[in-house]
């Protein structure tokens, strides 16, 4: 028993390093295509920690709705315009050191927050101890969340419509 | 390592190990079948009936010079078949062959299907991009439209099942079929995932990513020996993936006929269903005529979509009511 908690920590802590670099290399990768396909497998990565801390419903969607669904279309939206090399002359990156300050203050932040967390036993113990099922979050949802589903689905028609909108040909209305 | 841990290896590698030469001589059953359904013969000429015919082709190919265009993206382009085989393979694990055969009893299972059908687009698109070459290029944003547009409806398609067995484990899913299979009542849903499933295979009729008529050969224009080979063998294990998908999710899996008693092993069963699955993909290969790609994605988005998201507010309804 112990020895599978321990390998399913191991695996933890795989696939989280395999998610930092991965995100690491996304910001630093020059050739656009291949730093989406870091970012693809840094989310595959994210989905791994999340079936190990007992959540496979949002592993499940995390796979099939960013990494199969989102990135596809970023892929796309990169192939449509050609794009190869990263303009690195007009990356943020090139202009100095004062823009990174405020992002990294906020990530050390977090990462703190994540360190204290990691350290308390009791969470630890929440963490591998419970499986939340894809009827729980079902329920939730459509439960004590369901106003905040209602105001997510109105957002998104918001956009459907725009971007309906946008698409359309000039002869029937549109203009982009 | 445990002795449980060992067994499952083995039983992973016997699966990979069938699973991988059925698909190569699906090859020869597709061109075999094709001829006598158009009143010709086929290839006969290796082995008897041309049985061997699959494996002078596999000799074929290895024979054949391994080329990567100097004007590709080098790593993607060898990536991008290996990623289509591994992601179709990997479906396979969450696929109950009978009650005490499957790699995994995955409690999101179906779940994991979709996610693997999602991620196999990435082999196809990327061969388009890597490439470097317009056909291939067409042909990869083909595919991204078609198959994301064509996952919507397959992922709708399945809710019905989901409702009415209560799980995404497949194993459950065929069991709860014990008292009759899911086709009485999902019968759109299993019209829309059989069209979807076709989509996403991007077989004839849906072959639009690489139609030759138009594209050269699309996405793989620029394939030879192993590397396309790696797409041919995608592609027969994603139909036979997608018509195992329709047994396990319409056709009660494993479980027989009702009226008939368990005189054949359930495997035998589940084998005899994939096939007739398998002959109806290549009977429609041969028999439907290729649409253009705005009509396809139309016919997706005014049809499928419709037709989806209606069995799945009738049957929520209908199980509500107590019917189903």
């Amino acid at each position: 028993m112990i020895a599978a908690f321990s390998s399913i920590e191991t695996l933890f802590y795989l696939a989280a390093l395999i998610a930092i670099i991965a995100s690491l290399k996304v910001v630093t990768q020059k050739n656009t295509v291949h730093a989406l396909l870091y970012l693809v497998v840094s989310l595959l990565a994210v989905a791994v920690c999340f079936y190990l801390m007992g959540a496979p419903f949002a592993a499940g969607l995390e796979v099939i709705v960013y990494a199969g669904a989102i990135l596809v279309l970023f892929v796309f939206a990169i192939m449509m315009f050609g794009l190869k090399d990263d303009e690195t002359k007009y990356a943020p990156q090139s202009k100095g050191l004062t823009i990174w300050v405020g992002p990294c203050l906020l990530a050390i932040s977090l990462l703190i927050a994540l360190l204290i967390s990691l350290d308390n036993a009791e969470i630890q113990h929440q963490l591998s101890a419970t499986v939340i099922s894809s009827k729980e979050v079902g329920i939730l949802l459509y439960g004590p969340y369901l106003l905040a589903v209602e105001i997510a689905s109105f957002l998104l028609l918001a956009g459907l419509i725009a971007g309906y909108h946008y698409a359309k040909p000039d002869a029937q209305g549109g203009h982009l | 390592m445990m002795p449980e841990m060992i067994w499952k290896l083995i039983e992973i590698s016997i699966i990979i190990a069938l699973l991988i030469p059925m698909a190569a001589m699906l090859v020869w059953v597709e061109r075999r079948m094709i001829g006598i359904w158009q009143d010709r013969l086929g290839p006969n000429r290796v082995g008897p009936f041309g049985i061997l015919q699959s494996f002078a082709d596999l000799l074929k190919i290895l024979g054949k010079e391994d080329w990567i265009p100097p004007f590709s993206e080098k790593l993607i382009f060898t990536l991008a078949p290996i990623i289509g085989a591994v992601c179709v393979l990997m479906s396979f694990a969450v696929i109950p062959f009978s009650p005490d055969i499957g790699v995994s009893d995955l409690n999101i299972g179906l779940l994991f299907f979709l996610a693997m059908a999602s991620l196999a687009v990435y082999s196809v698109v990327l061969a388009g991009w890597a490439s470097n070459s317009k056909y291939a290029l067409l042909g990869g944003m083909r595919a991204a439209a078609q198959t994301v547009s064509y996952e919507v409806f397959m992922g709708l398609s399945v809710m019905g099942v989901v409702l009415l067995s209560g799980s995404f484990n497949l194993r459950e899913v065929v069991l709860a079929q014990s008292e009759g299979w899911f086709i009485q009542s999902q019968f759109i849903g299993c019209f829309v995932f059989l069209v979807a499933g076709i989509a996403e295979s991007h077989r004839l009729p849906f072959d639009l990513p690489e139609a030759e008529t138009e594209l050269t050969a699309g996405f793989h224009t620029e394939y030879s020996g192993l590397k396309f080979a790696l797409f041919f063998l995608g592609e027969y294990l994603g139909v036979t993936l997608i018509s195992a998908m329709s047994v396990v999710l319409f056709f009660g899996g494993w479980l027989m006929p009702a009226p008939l008693d368990s005189w054949l092993p359930p495997l035998v069963w589940f084998i005899f269903k994939i096939a007739f699955f398998i002959l109806f993909f290549i009977l429609l290969r041969t028999s439907l005529p290729r649409p253009r790609f705005d009509q396809l994605l139309k016919f997706g988005w005014l049809v499928m979509l419709p037709l989806a998201l209606f069995n799945l507010l009738a049957t929520a309804f209908l199980k509500l009511m107590g019917v189903l």
